[in-house]
């Protein structure tokens, strides 16, 4: 049942947007959500919904992984465009008891909802073509400019990175703490919700300690082999830009001079 | 009572593009009061198998009976079954969540339903027997040492009195010490009250001196499931799986190779010193 996690998780292939610099990514997830924002017609988004396709199947990704990891929206989906649906105000279509449907209305709801689904796919796509170590580094890179700020660029995404690597081996730990209590009779599915919160006790306690002790080893090793911080360290793999990132670049750009030349 | 295992089949991911099947026709009976082997490398099967014993993973294919009892029966009580069949898993001390040792070894039996005496008695005796002293029952289970813990832990499993007792790698990250006090331990609690121990391993210097019975796993496959003796002497088959037969007996072997006229199914070290002995004097 954990395991049902995909929003967010690396899809593995062989593909262009695989290899692009997680930098040109990261930037070209900001331009495209910020581009979402300025298409206020029907042919804007049909520019960015041909730009959405076009990547997936550039980067080899199934459809259906895609759709499963919109799920977990739905309901905010539903609820939004509930929402803009009756409670526009402008010309009314439709009346019911209350509420009124109105033509400006079903507008908002529309883009409302198509714009939702095309932030989450495009962010998606982005954690999906892109493994969690090239992510922060990339992050790392495209925020180093805040360490003139003393903001700690390096420590952070080092606690992020830290972070994504810990989530499959708490899950995994999870599972295995579950199964050594309902092996003592545990039982985390009837009863109340009070129940069932106090039925918790027995996971969290020993997730927490294990979580402790695996941070207190890490730690050891890290400093086992010298780690101190960001301060002039190199790395294994320096991000490059290559010929296909300049390509990427000019894609984007031809996005957004699109949002203005489109009526 | 007995517990059996009738063409188990257990595919891991099923319906996707990873489906690997995990156990592959698994057939087996478990009579009343026997010292159980299980040996496999990693990644054999046997945790998967054993799991399958308590109900914690159905079978996608085949039937379980306890006490001639179809656990997949839909008025078959899970709860009962679980109190019988009582499974330590790897690192058991990871599981310890109370404030103090007898609250946590507390936790199985109030659940199994136990009334507040009953599991007060049971949970006690669990701990005697598995050699806590009294000065520690009120500690926290965090301050012990790793021994200990692992010894609290498996106490919480025997203090839901179980018929069949199974532990998984019980002895993994001990010091020899810590694995001698283990195995020694399970030996009491097996001769004491009779209660069936299948010991779960990758080691066969573990087991070979208490199973005396040997199931061996590899890829999802029961391969040997005989008396120890029986099953080492198949050494070369048991090398292609990852495993290693004991030390002395591989020794012993060897001796018996050279032309000594030494017995080569000795198990344990006191058996080969006494068979070489027996030749050299």
């Amino acid at each position: 049942m954990l395991r049902d996690l995909t929003i967010g998780q690396y899809y593995p292939a062989e593909s262009v947007i695989h290899r692009l610099d997680p930098r040109t990514k990261f930037l070209g997830t900001i331009i495209f959500i910020v581009a979402l924002f300025l298409f206020k017609t029907f042919w804007g988004f049909l520019l960015a919904g041909s730009f959405v396709i076009c990547v997936i199947a550039l980067a080899k990704l199934p459809p259906k992984y895609i759709l499963k990891g919109m799920r977990p929206i739905l309901f905010l989906l539903l609820f939004m465009m509930i929402f803009n649906l009756l409670l526009t105000p402008g010309e009314v279509i439709g009346e019911w008891w209350i509420f009124s449907v109105t033509k400006e209305g079903i507008y908002a709801a529309l883009f409302m909802g198509l714009r939702l689904i095309m932030l989450v796919m495009g962010s998606s796509i982005m954690t999906y073509t892109t493994t969690p170590n090239k992510l922060t580094s990339g992050m790392e890179s495209v925020f180093g400019f805040l360490k003139v700020f003393k903001v700690p660029v390096h420590e952070l995404a080092m606690m992020v990175s830290i972070a994504l690597r810990f989530i499959p081996i708490l899950l995994e730990e999870t599972n295995k703490i579950m199964k050594a209590q309902q092996a003592r009779g545990a039982d985390f599915e009837t009863g109340g919700p009070i129940k069932r919160a106090k039925a918790l006790i027995p996971i969290l306690v020993p997730l927490f300690v294990s979580s402790f002790r695996r941070a207190g080893e890490l730690a050891e090793a890290m400093e086992a082999r010298c780690y101190h911080g960001g301060e002039g360290r190199t790395k294994m793999k320096p991000l490059k830009y290559g010929r296909r990132d300049l390509v990427a670049y000019l894609v984007l750009i031809g996005l957004v001079v699109g949002c203005f030349f489109i009526p | 009572m007995s517990l059996i295992l009738d063409k188990i089949n257990y595919y891991y991911g099923k319906g996707t593009s990873f489906e690997t099947k995990a156990l592959k026709n698994i057939s087996l009976t478990i009579p009343d009061g026997e010292f159980i082997g299980l040996i496999g490398h990693t990644g054999s099967g046997k945790s998967t198998l054993i799991q399958h014993m308590n109900g914690l993973i159905k079978a996608d294919e085949g039937s379980i009976y306890f006490n001639g009892r179809d656990i997949y029966d839909k008025d078959f009580k899970m709860t009962e079954l679980r109190r019988k069949v009582g499974l330590v898993f790897q690192y058991p001390e990871h599981q310890l969540f109370e404030a103090t040792v007898i609250k946590d070894v507390l936790f199985g039996p109030s659940n199994m339903g136990f009334t507040k005496l009953e599991a007060e008695v049971a949970a006690y005796g669990a701990l005697k027997s598995v050699g806590i002293s009294d000065d520690l029952i009120d500690a926290s289970p965090f301050e012990l040492s790793g021994g200990q813990k692992r010894r609290v832990a498996i106490a919480g499993v025997l203090a839901c009195s179980p018929e069949i007792l199974i532990l998984d790698e019980p002895t993994a990250g001990l010091d020899p010490a810590g694995r001698t006090e283990i195995l020694r331990l399970l030996k009491n609690i097996h001769e004491e009250k009779g209660i069936t121990v299948i010991l779960v391993s990758h080691s066969m210097e573990d087991v070979a001196e208490y199973a005396e019975r040997l199931i061996v796993i590899d890829d999802g496959e029961i391969k040997f499931d005989d008396e120890p003796r029986v099953v080492f002497s198949h050494a070369e088959d048991l090398r292609k799986m990852g495993l290693e037969i004991p030390q002395c007996t591989e020794l012993m072997g060897r001796l018996a190779d050279l032309g000594l006229n030494v017995d080569r199914n000795c198990l344990t070290v006191d058996e080969a010193v006494k068979s070489i002995m027996g030749t050299v004097l």
